[in-house]
């Protein structure tokens, strides 16, 4: 394998951990007001996440690291050509970020409940805004001959962009509810399973929805062929278990298919583009790949030892950690946030 | 208002931002990891309250710190894509590279040990603080290679119109590196200890928890004397490699704008014509600007005018002279707050070491409180300075800051963010200043408990 395409890989795999991984904290977030129905309710949802959420993040921060360092060109004409969607994403993230923080630091019910609402709001944005991003990738938009975008921001919202949002935050708050009903005991717990029986069925429904307008809006299929090959089959198949698992109730399970649904459909999203890493839609000689993407030789060979000299140790530790914070939070251990 | 004043101004305000709150995480992080030992090894139940104390004004600190760095990482495609395009060869490298090894360290075990004191053994806890103190300090130093690089660019070749990099080790070994990276370092271990120096005197002088306040200062004046001596001497240093390196941003710093004497005078303040090229009023200590420069009575520092002419025969045509007064001014304030930092430590450091009782002297401790700003003074002019004076350049000498601009970005787009950012920095930082006074009046041992409505439903809003 090329280095090029070892990259491309390796930014993937960031891509996959990110939307696992915050997938559920996003979920979490979007689920505060439904299932935690008092002060403490909450508390026991955020502090589920607390250990965690910000190294999930760090996952995109690596993520938007590594584009930078490996396709230069990708990074630049992705950022500067998603500009106020990713004015958008930064919002929410920041809303976010310090609302899991400030929250706790006021009794206040009002200062709690605007936090609360930030919480949502910066996690159904970013999962929507990572949805159309996705969707536009695959698309295609309009990049000119010297690599950059050259639509509006509403060029990058058409129904399908739409529809594939709508569809990751579906997905983000089934993971979400399922991650709560492993971590969580009590009434949240009862909640949090109530709550991916419900979603389940509108989150399945929307994937295949969006997988048949795949067809029409993209070239994913005619890339791959009229069989879609075994990655997004499976990615399907492990979407309809879920509700399999839920009515056996075996969480554990449940969670590991929505898990394996969001990587698979990331893998999915990725094979779609190769060699691609950028699609115009005004002319595929424009558009950008691994190859007229990426960094020169010399720096892809330092980065490649380095990520590999690395990558161990990182997921060593934070499987530690998950290690160490697997007990079910409840209302009368001492909570942080 | 055009886009690139317009993005410059959007990358100023929200670096200086974030570097508000930098400085102070790896200071603290540095100075809890120590307190933190001290109570591992003594078993003193104080310790653990200062850490208790601490930590949670460090933790406030820190998550405005991580929102507003994500920003950093982003704004170099959104408003700078051409200069990513150009270095992204050779400075996305260093940026990938703190991610994967300080941003994964400090978020992951600061998780441990936030949520850990009843969860893992306190050999494990204290070596989480000490894995997040480390952190920050190689996240410091992986985005100061990156920095270096656009001060003093090495170990790259141009080829198919932008930098390559071809030596990593070159990188690494930037001699501009290894004296922004300890300036900084030590920059901002000055600011944790003044902060901790600066609330401990403000509960001194309240007379309230005298002995865990007298311990915190304790710890503190030792990490100030230190970091404050040391900041000022590779300062010292930083200005010699300067005249040698960016010529141009001594010259501006000193408002020099013609070559000096053979015995060059340092300029204390001026009144600086930038129009006309001269600075009609000044006050001058003699032979001061040969000692800086080059630790000896004589030498000549180059001018401005003289190294626009050599820029313009080398570069081609332009204007190579930054915007004098910024880089003057901001130099003059970090010189004053560092040199005033020094003294304020080394007569700390001489009271504690006389065993005199703080206490008594309210003088001192007033001043004290009133430091706590000096180094966020000095980290800000200190940055002014270093970009503001390397100007035109986004890469010294590669690429102006006028070409690195983002060509399908619009005005009106970047005016947007400008305010949207402007307008959540100034909540979030009234908020967070709003909750540290709060927890620095409640002093340690207080928390927010559960109010007794916690367990009644919250009305849904649907
Ligand atoms: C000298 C140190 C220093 C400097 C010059 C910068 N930062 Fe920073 N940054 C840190 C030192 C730091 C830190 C100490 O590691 C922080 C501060 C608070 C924190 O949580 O970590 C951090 C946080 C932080 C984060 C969030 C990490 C997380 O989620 O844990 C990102 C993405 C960046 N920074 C990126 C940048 C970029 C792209 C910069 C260049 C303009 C930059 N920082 C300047
Ligand atoms: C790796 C770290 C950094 C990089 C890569 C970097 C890069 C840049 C870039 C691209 C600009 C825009 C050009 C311009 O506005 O003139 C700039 C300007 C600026 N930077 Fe930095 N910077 C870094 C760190 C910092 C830090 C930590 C600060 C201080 C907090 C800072 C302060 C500024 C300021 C104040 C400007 C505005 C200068 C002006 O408008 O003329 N920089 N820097
Ligand atoms: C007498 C004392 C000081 C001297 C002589 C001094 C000197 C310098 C010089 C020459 C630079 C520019 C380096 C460059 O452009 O490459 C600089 C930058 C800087 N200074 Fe200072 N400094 C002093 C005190 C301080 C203090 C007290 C602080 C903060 C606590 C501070 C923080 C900074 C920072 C953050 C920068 C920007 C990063 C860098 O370029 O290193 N300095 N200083």
């Amino acid at each position: 394998m090329n280095l090029d395409v070892l990259w491309f890989v390796l930014i993937a795999i960031l891509f996959i951990g990110y939307f696992f991984l915050e997938g559920f904290d996003f979920g979490v977030g979007m689920l505060l007001p439904f299932i935690g129905k008092n002060d403490t309710d909450r508390r026991v949802m955020i502090n589920s996440i607390g250990p965690f959420w910000d190294g999930n993040e760090v996952w995109l921060i690596t993520a938007g690291g590594a584009l930078f360092a490996a396709f230069p060109n990708w990074y630049a004409t992705l950022f500067s050509g998603f500009y106020l969607a990713l004015f958008l994403l930064l919002l929410a993230l920041i809303a976010r970020g310090v609302a899991f923080e400030f929250r706790g630091k006021e009794q206040n019910r009002t200062w709690r409940s605007v936090w609360d609402w930030l919480i949502v709001l910066g996690s159904v944005a970013p999962a929507f805004i990572w949805g159309v991003a996705l969707a536009d990738m695959l698309k295609g938009v309009p990049i000119n001959a010297s690599m950059n975008y050259v639509g509006t921001f509403f060029d990058l919202l058409s129904p399908y962009s739409v529809l594939v949002g709508a569809a990751v935050v579906l997905m983000f708050v089934l993971h979400g509810a399922l991650f709560l009903s492993l971590k969580t005991e009590g009434d949240v717990q009862e909640r949090a399973e109530k709550a991916a029986l419900r979603v389940g069925g509108p989150a399945t429904t929307l994937l295949v929805i969006v997988v048949i307008l795949s067809y029409f809006y993209t070239d994913i299929f005619r890339k791959m062929g009229i069989d879609p090959g075994p990655v997004p089959m499976i990615a399907g198949l492990a979407l309809l278990s879920v509700r399999y698992f839920i009515g056996t109730k075996r969480y554990g399970w449940a969670f590991a298919m929505t898990g394996l649904t969001i990587a698979l459909s990331t893998v999915t999203v990725f094979l779609g583009l190769f060699p691609r890493v950028m699609v115009s839609s005004l002319n595929p000689q424009w558009s950008l790949t691994v190859y007229n993407a990426a960094s020169n030789h010399y720096s892809l060979v330092v980065m490649s030892i380095v990520a590999i000299t690395l990558v161990p140790f990182v997921l060593a530790y934070q499987i530690w950690s998950y290690w160490t914070f697997r007990k079910r939070v409840s209302p009368t251990d001492h909570m942080d946030y | 208002m055009d886009q690139l004043i317009l993005s410059r101004l959007q990358f100023g305000v929200t670096t200086v931002y974030h570097f508000l709150f930098v400085p102070l995480t790896i200071g603290l992080a540095f100075l809890l990891a120590v307190m933190e030992t001290i109570y591992v090894r003594t078993g003193n139940e104080t310790y653990r309250r200062m850490v208790q104390f601490w930590g949670k004004l460090f933790l406030i600190n820190f998550s405005v710190g991580v929102v507003t760095g994500i920003i950093q990482e982003f704004q170099f495609g959104m408003n700078w894509s051409n200069y990513s395009r150009f270095v992204g060869d050779v400075f996305g490298a260093p940026l990938a590279i703190e991610a994967l090894l300080a941003f994964f360290m400090e978020s992951t075990f600061l998780g441990v040990w936030l949520f850990g004191w009843d969860r893992v053994s306190k050999r494990v806890h204290l070596a989480s603080i000490w894995l997040v103190s480390i952190g920050t300090a190689m996240s410091a130093f992986w985005i100061l290679t990156a920095n270096s690089f656009m001060q003093e660019p090495v170990g790259y070749t141009i080829r198919n119109g932008h930098a390559e990099m071809s030596n990593f080790f070159a990188l690494l070994g930037n001699t501009q590196l290894w004296l922004e990276f300890p300036h900084v370092l030590m920059g901002a271990l000055a600011t944790g200890a003044f902060f901790v120096l600066g609330i401990s005197a403000y509960h001194l002088l309240r007379k309230n928890h005298v002995d865990l306040f007298k311990k915190s200062f304790h710890v503190a004046i030792t990490v100030a004397v230190i970091s404050s001596v040391l900041v000022v001497a590779v300062g010292h240093a930083q200005a010699q490699h300067l005249v040698k390196a960016q010529p141009m941003k001594m010259a501006a710093s000193e408002a020099l704008w013609n070559t000096s004497s053979e015995h060059a005078p340092w300029t204390l303040v001026a009144d600086i014509n930038t129009a006309q090229h001269k600075d009609p009023f000044e006050i001058q200590i003699p032979y001061m600007l040969s000692i800086l420069a080059y630790n000896s009575l004589s030498g000549k520092v180059e001018g401005m005018n003289q190294l626009q002419a050599a820029y313009v025969q080398q570069y081609g045509p332009g204007n190579y002279i930054p915007p004098v007064a910024v880089t003057f001014w901001s130099f003059r304030i970090m010189v004053v707050v560092g040199t005033l930092m020094m003294f304020l430590a080394l007569i700390g450091a001489y009271m504690v070491l006389r065993k005199k009782e703080l206490l008594g002297y309210r003088g001192y401790l007033k001043w004290m409180v009133w430091a706590i700003s000096f180094p966020f003074i000095g980290n800000t002019t200190g940055w002014l300075m270093t970009e503001i004076g390397r100007q035109p350049w986004i890469v010294f000498g590669l690429q102006k800051t006028a070409q690195g601009v983002s060509p399908t970005v619009s005005a009106g787009e970047v005016l947007i963010t400008l305010l949207g950012f402007i307008l959540v920095y100034t909540v979030m930082g009234i908020v967070d200043v709003y909750l540290m006074v709060k927890y620095v009046r409640l002093g340690p041992d207080e928390h927010v408990t559960d109010d007794p409505s916690a367990q009644e439903p919250i009305p849904s809003l649907f």
